[in-house]
């Protein structure tokens, strides 16, 4: 690792935070994109470095704030301050202290004075049906607002569910005809961070990396950074022993729920789920905070096609890691009955039955109408 | 006076009494159900909460009693006078197919007794699918009694009674064309609210009611054709082919409009793949396809709609086609996650049995001591 002659002294000064906490937060973040040693003087440096600051310009669509809430409420040391020094939040529309067709003004010469160097970060879904009209902003719609901010971007970055594949809004019947920022900006790359709130960890990173190497962290096929959403819930999950094991909670509050069994039974939704929920946890405050950590089933919120389109307490597809073959079935719910062989028989008759009767009628029919004739 | 005589046969006869033991076996177990409760005698589950008693009996069920409905719109809004014949038996079979969906219905309600509530407007839930289907046919089978009932007071002799409902039986035949587009339709409906858990070549979400609609329709009109067909042989009464021929027209129009809205979904959705994966659901969707397509290109030609068995074995084709069509969609590629299967349990399947059995023997009651079918002279 290369000696950093760089001055940290600056930082403490604006940010009001220590070099050794500064230092942490860097490497902690480079840690969990699974970077080198060295990439978190390099991310130290680069958000030290005010002249490094990226404009960013962040679009409000179809959406609760949530991902905004949680970034904003992230207990990471002043991190209210590193997000805003980290980057030059230049538009958004919860944070702006100015309103109305100003800030419009001001975004449009944002864009125009940052063309192809700004980063555009899309929160909310997108209405298309009806060309768009059910989400407008400054009498433009969401579908006209996006095209333009990402045309010139440097970076596109869709921030929770709504923004990575619609979010609740795009479930059946999905009136409004919502979808994500990926959806609506085809031929574009798009990094999502999904989740309902999205773990702001999962965006830090992401930019941090952003704005270190000028470019975007590796990503899957669905746009989502491949170091938070690499692996299931399942994977790390540590109630997975009692998953192997086939011990399970059956209900809430029952003997296995109190004893932390595992709650795929209950619905959990962890084998289906591509989150890093299991390491990071929430609110930085230890102690299992995160959904299943605190007894409550994964309802999949990241994952497009699980959150708010399957119900809550029915079984997930459990992708990989079964069981092995000697175990009975995890998948076993009460009340099922094999198809007896005479249900069956007797189903098969009366379809024969009906056939049957048919060519005998059909038969006399046309004896019928050869005589009449 | 009247073109419709009572068939005057006797009613004990083999047949009759191989349905009444099969009615008697589907009682028994019926009062099973009614001791016992649900679980013992179905297989349905926290998965599969509609088992047969729902899926045939009410979904299968009141199409296959559309006959009335299809045979309505055809007399009294097209004005085809010539398939007046028909209508009188038409109606007699939806009243005892409604009769057996409604019944249907009921006992497979976990706590029938609060079967009332229904009707009761401080308990109804406006935006349920599921209260208009239950109102609907609620209403829909007093219509068809209204509609069925000159045929009972003509045998009883009331003469004026059945002038004064004459007077005012058309506001009743209107009812009974409007009641089952509503709730045939809201059938299909049911199936949005199941969401994925439906097969997606049978999710169709917008287009349900539609194609529930159109091959409800289609259903009635082949179900005309095959209980004339039936009772013609039957009853050894003179073939009522050319007059059927003219449904199977409708029949074939009805085809070509639904496989038109069926496979445009399936393309324009991007969904054409999944016909030919070759799972469960391609397969079922391929046998399906083959039995709407058979009555399609059995009746296009003039002659084969005019030959009564072909014309029958079109018609048997397009009944197996919407039932297959509804198990489809409902219960047979319906998918309520891991870890559920259903398969109807002997005694459901008896019960099913029974009660169609008994709609049968009730009919052939009913056509032997009613004016129902017409004369034959009149054919």
């Amino acid at each position: 690792m290369a000696e950093s002659d760089f001055d940290f002294s600056a930082v403490e000064r604006r940010l009001g935070v220590s070099r050794r906490t500064f230092l942490k937060f860097c490497s902690g973040v480079a840690a969990s994109l699974g970077l080198p040693s060295g990439a978190a003087m390099a991310m130290a440096e680069a958000v030290a470095d005010p002249k490094r600051r990226p404009p960013v310009i962040w679009l409000h669509g179809q959406e609760c704030t949530g991902p905004s809430e949680s970034l904003l409420r992230s207990e990471q040391p002043s991190l209210e301050h590193l997000i805003l020094d980290l980057i030059s939040l230049d538009y958004h529309q919860t944070l702006d202290t100015g309103a109305g067709h100003q800030v419009e003004d001001i975004k449009k010469q944002v864009m125009k004075e940052n063309q192809g160097k700004y980063l555009l970060v899309v929160e909310g879904a997108i209405p298309m049906a009806n060309d768009g009209i059910f989400c407008k902003i400054g009498g433009e719609t969401m579908v006209e607002i996006t095209h333009e901010a990402a045309e010139h971007a440097a970076a596109i970055v869709a921030f929770g569910s709504c923004a990575s594949w619609g979010g609740v809004q795009s479930a059946a019947p999905n009136p409004t005809g919502a979808v994500g920022a990926p959806q609506l900006l085809e031929g574009k790359t798009v990094v999502t961070i999904p989740g309902c709130p999205p773990n702001p960890a999962n965006f830090i990173g992401t930019v941090l990396y952003f704005v270190t190497y000028g470019k975007l962290p590796p990503i899957d096929e669905k746009g989502r950074p491949k170091w938070a959403y690499g692996r299931l819930i399942h994977e790390n999950c540590y109630r997975r022993p009692h998953f192997d094991a086939g011990r399970f909670a059956l209900e809430f509050g029952d003997e296995g729920h109190r004893k932390g069994y595992c709650l795929y039974k209950l619905g959990c939704k962890g084998p289906e789920t591509y989150n890093n929920c299991p390491s990071l946890e929430f609110n930085n405050v230890g102690g299992g905070v995160w959904p299943i950590g605190v007894g409550h089933p994964c309802f999949g919120c990241s994952e497009g096609g699980v959150g708010f389109n399957k119900p809550l307490f029915s079984l997930a597809d459990v992708k990989t890691h079964t069981p092995p073959n000697m175990f009975p079935s995890i998948d076993d719910r009460e009340g099922n009955a094999p198809v007896s062989a005479g249900a069956a028989a007797i189903a098969g008759a009366a379809v024969g039955l009906a056939v049957g009767a048919t060519a005998m009628a059909s038969k006399k029919l046309d004896k019928k109408e050869q005589d009449g004739e | 006076m009247s073109a419709y005589q009572p068939l005057k046969r006797p009613v004990i006869t083999f047949p009759f009494l191989v349905l009444s033991v099969v009615a008697l076996i589907g009682t028994y177990y019926l009062v099973q159900r009614f001791i016992h409760g649900m679980g013992p005698v179905t297989n349905i589950n926290g998965g599969y909460a509609w088992g047969i008693w729902v899926v045939y009996d009410v979904v299968v069920g009141t199409a296959l009693a559309c006959g009335g409905y299809a045979l309505a719109i055809t007399v009294y809004v097209m004005n085809k006078g010539k398939y007046h014949p028909l209508i009188r038996p038409a109606i007699l079979a939806s009243l005892l197919g409604y009769g057996l969906g409604g019944i249907g219905a009921m006992i497979d309600m976990g706590r029938w007794w609060q079967f009332y509530n229904i009707f009761t407007p401080w308990h109804m839930n406006f935006n349920s699918v599921m209260l208009e289907v239950g109102l609907c046919v609620a209403t829909y089978i007093l219509v068809l009694c209204i509609e069925f009932a000159p045929a009972f007071l003509e045998k009883i002799g009331a003469k004026g009674a059945v002038k004064a409902l004459n007077k005012v039986l058309f506001f009743f035949i209107a009812l009974g064309v409007l009641l089952p587009t509503m709730h045939q339709s809201s059938l299909g409906s049911m199936l949005i609210a199941m969401g994925y858990k439906v097969h997606p070549l049978w999710q169709t979400l917008h287009l349900q009611p539609l194609l529930a609609i159109l091959t409800a329709l289609t259903m009635g009109f082949a179900v005309v054709v095959f209980e004339a067909s039936f009772s013609s042989v039957g009853f050894r009464r003179p073939s009522e082919t050319p007059i059927l021929a003219g449904l199977g027209k409708a029949i074939m129009g009805l085809i070509s409009v639904y496989l038109l809205v069926r496979f445009g979904e399936v393309i324009i959705n991007g969904k054409l793949g999944l016909i030919f994966a070759g799972d469960l659901g391609s397969l079922m969707f391929l046998l399906e396809t083959a039995l709407f397509v058979f009555p399609l290109v059995v009746l296009m030609s003039e002659q084969r709609r005019g030959h009564g068995p072909l014309l029958l074995w079109a018609s048997v084709s397009m009944l197996f086609a919407g039932a297959l069509y509804r198990f489809n969609a409902f219960l047979i590629t319906y998918d309520p996650g891991p870890g559920y299967s259903y398969f109807p349990s002997t005694p459901e399947i008896m019960v099913t049995a029974g009660m169609v059995a008994l709609e049968i023997m009730a009919y052939l009651i009913i056509v032997k001591k009613f004016p129902v079918l017409h004369n034959a002279e009149t054919a």
